[in-house]
This record gives structure tokens, C-alpha cells and sequence, in this order.
């Protein structure tokens, strides 16, 4: 097994929250620039830009893990990892029709931008994507894993958004085997050896993209070797 | 207030209730899980949206009377089967939280 420094959690511009400057190749190239081997982009409940990041990101030498960052019905961020950008375009698809038609305000929230591998823009996606989905999170795990992809709860020691604050503990039933935690707050989660801890930016601007220090497991380097690793419960 | 008075007060759908007369020590509203895991306390009426198994297990903990859904919101079946067998009343109201939490209080039911 390798360990790739890694940043799995970074916001492209189709997040309304996310700066404009947050382009396909913006992103792979400061990821690249700050020593990362491996980065997914993950943006609120749609794969749209995937294809533009992975190619970006493959051009700069990067492994690429496709993801998307899901709102649950309960409002519980979800990570959730796909071992190729179909996969997650699909899933994407099924996921964009459960969250509900409200329209984005982008002088309230900001722009959602899709764009080519050229950073051109193809067009601004109208609905609001980080709305919460009609999915409970045990529909959004199945869902997730009949698409062979990882569920990974998002920002576990966050007060907003996480799902410990919104579901109280870690529902022992839905069989996580990783959790995201952000580094700069204590982690204080109960049992957490018993999960891989993998530690993100959540970038919405460049500079915020990690440094080379936090590091994610591999059997091989790929997308494939890293969802192996996610995969696998942790023996403790 | 006994269990069966809440219900008829703010005309909720008892689904499932424990056959022994509980009396209903006070009430919150919250949907954060882990707010009410820092303030359940037993007897209490809990008005909340979210119906994960995790509310029934955070209910138990504390020995909570009952679970007020507003809304017309339902509780998945294996939910309901696990409260009744924790001896937790699950109640279905059409009326908003803010509603029931208006008449709760307005009958005297204290705050946690």
C-alpha cells in the first residue's frame, strides 16, 4: 500500500459557494503546485464538472477521484466517491432530480459554472444545487454504493451540516468505514480508530487547497487503489 | 398533562403509545439530534422533522414520552416498531411545530 498526499474535498465553481477562479485547471494546477498527488473535486449534489477537473487534473500528473458532496434529506454532508466520472455523472443525474426545482439567486449565493477542459464556459446551471436531496442518508448510502462508490461522511467535527451534529452519533447500521474530519477543530468523535480519518481543505478558493500534509491510503495509484482503501473497514 | 391529553390537544394520529398512562414532564422542539441528546430528559415531548432510526435511540436514551411529528410528516414503519418496542409514543400532527409548541405551552406544559 502507498499513501498519497492528498486533498479529497476541494469545490470547483459549479458550487455557488465557490469562487469563480475555482476552474478545472486552476485547481489541478495549484493542487499540482502545492506537491498533491491526489485530489477530488467534489461539489454540492452534481458531477457536472467532473469531466473537465479529471482531464485537468490528469494533464498536471494527478490522480483524480471523482466525488460529489451530497445533502441529505436529514441536511447531513455526505462525501460520497465514485472509481470513474461516469459512475458519478450517473449517480449525479439520479441525485440532481431529488433536490427540489428552486432556482439559484446568484447575486444572493453566487454563480453555478460548467465548463470545458479549456476552463470555457459551457453554461451556468440554474437550479440550486445545494439544496437538501429528498434522499435519507440510508437511501443515499445504497444509492451510492449500487454505484460501486464510497460513502464518506463530510466534516464529522463540524457544528453545521455534520452528522454527528444533525444525527447525534454515527448510525452503527449504515457500515462507514471512513469519516472526514477537518483538521484545525479537535476531532472528538467516539470510536474514531475504528474509521480511516481523512483530513480535506473543503477549498471554495484556491489558496485554501491543502498542503502537502495530510496523506490517503492506495492499494495502487489510481482512483481504483484509493476507493480500495476507502473501502475497507479499518481493523482495530 | 397525561400522553393521551397531548394528543387530543394539538389532534394528533397516536401511532403508537405505551398502554400504561404516561404523564408528559415538559417539551422542545429541535432537529438537531445531538442538542437533544445534551437536553432530552425523561417524560419529555419532542416535536421534531427528522425521522432517522437515530431519533428513536436518542429518545430511549433519555426515556422520552413522545415524538411529535408536525406536518403530516411519516415515520417509516421500522421506526415506529422500534419506538413501541422502547415504549416511546410516536404522535403524527398536521399542525407546525410552532403550532404545537404554542398550544404545549399554552396549557402549561413547561420548557426543558
Amino acid at each position: 500500500m502507498q499513501r498519497l498526499a492528498a486533498d479529497l474535498h476541494i469545490h470547483s465553481c459549479l458550487s455557488p459557494c465557490a469562487d469563480v477562479e475555482m476552474t478545472p485547471n486552476n485547481i489541478a494546477a495549484m493542487a499540482s503546485l502545492k506537491g498533491l498527488e491526489a485530489i477530488a473535486v467534489c461539489d454540492h449534489n452534481s458531477a457536472l464538472n467532473l469531466p473537465a477537473c479529471e482531464k485537468a487534473a490528469l494533464r498536471c500528473g494527478l490522480v483524480f477521484l471523482p466525488g460529489i458532496e451530497v445533502t441529505t434529506s436529514e441536511e447531513v454532508h455526505v462525501l460520497t466517491f465514485f472509481a470513474d466520472v461516469e459512475s458519478a455523472l450517473d449517480f449525479g443525474e439520479r441525485l440532481y432530480k431529488s433536490i427540489p426545482n428552486v432556482m439559484n439567486k446568484p447575486e444572493f449565493f453566487g454563480e453555478q459554472l460548467v465548463m470545458n477542459e479549456a476552463d470555457e464556459l459551457i453554461r451556468v446551471e440554474n437550479k440550486l444545487l445545494p439544496q437538501a436531496s429528498a434522499l435519507t442518508i440510508d437511501e443515499l448510502v445504497n444509492a451510492c454504493r449500487k454505484f460501486n462508490g464510497v460513502p464518506v461522511p463530510a466534516h464529522i467535527n463540524r457544528q453545521a451540516h455534520s452528522l454527528l451534529a444533525n444525527l447525534g452519533f454515527i448510525p452503527p447500521e449504515l457500515k462507514f468505514t471512513a469519516m472526514e474530519a477537518y483538521s484545525w477543530i479537535p476531532l472528538n468523535v467516539e470510536n474514531s480508530e475504528r474509521y480511516h480519518i481523512i483530513y480535506d481543505s473543503d477549498a471554495h478558493c484556491l489558496g485554501n487547497i491543502s498542503e502537502r500534509e495530510h496523506y490517503i491510503g492506495a492499494y495502487e495509484k489510481s482512483a481504483e487503489g484509493i476507493l480500495a482503501y476507502l473501502k475497507e473497514s479499518k481493523p482495530f | 398533562m397525561l400522553l393521551t391529553d397531548l394528543a387530543k390537544l394539538i389532534n394528533a394520529n397516536v401511532v403508537t403509545c405505551p398502554s400504561s398512562p404516561r404523564e408528559v414532564a415538559c417539551a422542545y422542539t429541535c432537529d438537531l439530534l445531538s442538542w437533544v441528546m445534551a437536553k432530552g430528559k425523561p417524560g419529555l415531548a419532542w416535536v421534531t422533522v427528522q425521522t432517522h432510526m437515530n431519533v428513536i435511540a436518542i429518545a430511549s436514551l433519555h426515556d422520552i414520552a413522545c415524538i411529535i411529528c408536525p406536518e403530516g410528516i411519516q415515520m417509516e414503519a421500522p421506526c415506529v416498531e422500534k419506538a413501541e418496542q422502547e415504549g416511546i409514543a410516536v404522535l403524527f400532527s398536521e399542525k407546525t411545530a410552532y403550532e404545537i409548541c404554542g398550544l404545549l405551552y399554552k396549557a402549561g406544559v413547561p420548557p426543558v
